[in-house]
C-alpha cells in the first residue's frame, strides 16, 4: 500500500519537474533573447584583410558602447562578402573592389556606396629574390619578371585565388600583362583558394612571392622569416575601402537602422580619426579618405561628396 | 570551353582524391594488418598476467588513436616538414605525398584496431577445435586468419571511408592547391566560399556516391561473412 502510494507520488511530481524544467529551459532561451532583443545586431561582411589587421577589433567595441549594439563580422573575401549581403545574410559591406562594388550597387541589392579609407598592397617575396624586382616602383613590371623567372623554373608565386579584393587587384595586373596565368598548365603559378594569413604562411615556406595588403603583412611580419617587402608605391597598389549598405527593399528584415548607424559612425570625424590612430609596429595602416574628397576621387569614388552629403542628412 | 575546363577539374579533383586516399590506405594496410594480426593473436596467448596488462593498454593505446582527431594529424604532420621543422629539408610540404603521410597515420591505426578484434573476436573456438582435431600451432594460427579476413578487409573498407571524407588534415598538410593537392573535401570547401555552389555540389555528389559504395561494399563483404 505504501508503496503503491509511492508510485502515485512519484509520477506527478515526475511530470511536475518534467514541466519546471522544460518552463525553465524556455525561460532561459526567452531571457536570451529578451537580451539580445535589447541590442540591436549588426551583421558587417568585411575582407579578411580589415579583420586579420586588428582594425575592427580596435573600432567596433567602441561603437558598440556608444550605440549599445553588437557588431556581427563575417570576415571572408570581398567577393564572398559582398555574396552574402547580397542573399541577405548581412546589413552592410565594408570591402576593397572597385569592380565587384559596382557591380553590387548596379545590381540594386546595395545602396550609398562610400569611401572610407585605404591602405596599400606591397609585393612579398624570398630574400634572394630570384626574379630580381628588388626596388621596382612599378608592380606590373614586377609581376612580368616573376613570370618569366617562374617560367624558367626559378620562382613561385601564390596566389590567394579566392576571388578577395586583394585576389582581384592580382588579376587585373596579370591582365595588364596579357596574362591569365593558371595552375593547371604554369606549376610556378599556385592557386592556394585561401585567406591572406595562410597564403603569407604559404609563400613562407616555399620561398615564394606573393601580393599582400600591408596591414596583414605587418601583423605576420615576425613568423615570415624568409620573406621581405620588395615593391610598393605603385599606384595601381593603392587599396580603397568601401561600405555598401544593403538594400532596405530588397530585405526589409535587415537591420537598416543599425547599418546606417555604422557606417555614419565609420565616416564621421570621430571614426575618421580613430581609423587615423590605428597602428602597427608604430605604422599607421588605414588613411582615411571619406572627408578628404581630392583622394576620394582619385581612389575611384567620384561622388563621394555627394555620398557623405546623403550620410550625413540622415537621422537613424 | 567553360565546361569543359569545369569537368576535366573535377575529374583532376576526383583522381587526386582516389591516388591520395588509396594510397595511404594500401601503405596504411601494409603496415596495420600484420600489426592489427599479432595483437590479435597476442590476446588469446594471453595467460600470463603481464602479457594481459600489456594486452590492455595497447588495445586502449590503439583505441585512442582510432578516434585520433585528423586535424591534430594535419597540424602535427605540418610541423614536422614546415621549413623549419625537423623533415623540412625533405621540400614535401604541400605536395599529395605529405597528404599521403597525413591520412596514413590516420588510418593505421584504424586497421590495426579492426584487424585486432576481428581476428580476436575468431579466437579460441576456432583455434581450439583446429587443435584438438590433430592441427598444429601454425596451421591453427592460419586457420584463424583466413576466418578473419572479412575483417581484415572490413578494416581496409572502413579505413578508406574514413581517409577519402577527411578534410582538416589534409586542409593543412597540401594547402588546398588547385590542379594539384586539392581533393573532393578540400574543394568543396573553397567551392563554398567561393559561392560556387554548382561545383561543390558535383563534388559532394561525387563525394556522397564514394561513401555510398564503400559502404554497399562493406554490407556485401559482412552478408558474405554472415551467411558461411
Amino acid at each position: 500500500m505504501a508503496k503503491h502510494n509511492g508510485d502515485e507520488m512519484k509520477k506527478p511530481s515526475k511530470i511536475l519537474m518534467g514541466i519546471i524544467l522544460a518552463v525553465a529551459i524556455i525561460g532561459v532561451f526567452a531571457y536570451e533573447q529578451y537580451l539580445s532583443s535589447q541590442k540591436s545586431i549588426i551583421v558587417l561582411a568585411t575582407t579578411t584583410s580589415t579583420y586579420d589587421s586588428g582594425l575592427l577589433d580596435y573600432l567596433m567595441p567602441k561603437f558598440e558602447a556608444k550605440y549599445n549594439a553588437e557588431v556581427h563580422i563575417i570576415s571572408v573575401g570581398t567577393g564572398q562578402a559582398i555574396e552574402i549581403a547580397k542573399r541577405g545574410n548581412a546589413d552592410l559591406v565594408l570591402v576593397h573592389s572597385r569592380k565587384l562594388e559596382l557591380e553590387f550597387v548596379n545590381s540594386t541589392y546595395g545602396i550609398h556606396r562610400v569611401g572610407v579609407m585605404y591602405n596599400d598592397f606591397i609585393i612579398i617575396g624570398p630574400e634572394s629574390d630570384p626574379a630580381g624586382i628588388y626596388g621596382l616602383t612599378n608592380a606590373t613590371e614586377a609581376f612580368r619578371k616573376i613570370a618569366e623567372a617562374g617560367a624558367k623554373g626559378n620562382a613561385t608565386f601564390i596566389s590567394r585565388a579566392d576571388r578577395s579584393g586583394t585576389n582581384m587587384l592580382e588579376l587585373s595586373i596579370w591582365q595588364r600583362l596579357g596574362m591569365a596565368p593558371s595552375n593547371k598548365t604554369q606549376r610556378w603559378y599556385w592557386e592556394a583558394g585561401a585567406g591572406m594569413g595562410t597564403v603569407l604562411r604559404m609563400a613562407n615556406e616555399k620561398k615564394a612571392y606573393t601580393l599582400t595588403d600591408r596591414a596583414t603583412w605587418l601583423s605576420f611580419k615576425n613568423q615570415l622569416t624568409n620573406l621581405k617587402v620588395l615593391v610598393e608605391g605603385d599606384l595601381i597598389l593603392l587599396n580603397p575601402y568601401a561600405i555598401i549598405l544593403v538594400n532596405p527593399e530588397k530585405y526589409p528584415k535587415r537591420n537598416y537602422k543599425g547599418a546606417l548607424q555604422l557606417a555614419k559612425w565609420m565616416i564621421s570625424e570621430e571614426g575618421q580619426n580613430l581609423i587615423a590612430s590605428f597602428k602597427k609596429e608604430g605604422e599607421t595602416l588605414f588613411k582615411p579618405i571619406a572627408r578628404v574628397f581630392n583622394e576620394a576621387h582619385k581612389l575611384g569614388f567620384p561622388e563621394q561628396e555627394k555620398e557623405i552629403a546623403w550620410y550625413d542628412a540622415q537621422n537613424p | 570551353m567553360v565546361e569543359s575546363t569545369f569537368w576535366e577539374e573535377i575529374l583532376n579533383i576526383t583522381l587526386l582524391s582516389l591516388r591520395v586516399s588509396g594510397t595511404a590506405v594500401l601503405i596504411g594496410a601494409l603496415i596495420g594488418v600484420p600489426i592489427g594480426t599479432f595483437l590479435g593473436f597476442l590476446q588469446f596467448r594471453g595467460k600470463r598476467t603481464l602479457i594481459r596488462l600489456v594486452d590492455v593498454m595497447l588495445k586502449s593505446v590503439i583505441n585512442t588513436f582510432m578516434g585520433l582527431p585528423p586535424v591534430v594529424v594535419g597540424l602535427v604532420v605540418y610541423l614536422l616538414f614546415t621549413a623549419s621543422g625537423p623533415l623540412g629539408w625533405l621540400g614535401l610540404l604541400y605536395t599529395p605525398t605529405a597528404m599521403i603521410i597525413t591520412q596514413l597515420i590516420m588510418v593505421v591505426p584504424i586497421i590495426i584496431g579492426v584487424t585486432m578484434s576481428a581476428v580476436g573476436s575468431v579466437e579460441k573456438a576456432v583455434r581450439e577445435r583446429a587443435l584438438s582435431l590433430g592441427a598444429t600451432e601454425t596451421q591453427a594460427a592460419w586457420l584463424v586468419l583466413r576466418e578473419a579476413r572479412i575483417g581484415v578487409l572490413t578494416s581496409i573498407i572502413v579505413a578508406f571511408g574514413a581517409a577519402i571524407s577527411e578534410v582538416g588534415g589534409i586542409m593543412i598538410t597540401g594547402g588546398n592547391v588547385r590542379w594539384w593537392t586539392r581533393t573532393l573535401t578540400t574543394a568543396i570547401v573553397v567551392e563554398t566560399e567561393l559561392g560556387n555552389f554548382s561545383m561543390a555540389l558535383t563534388l559532394g555528389a561525387i563525394l556522397l556516391s564514394m561513401a555510398f559504395i564503400i559502404n554497399l561494399a562493406l554490407t556485401i563483404v559482412q552478408l558474405k561473412g554472415a551467411r558461411r
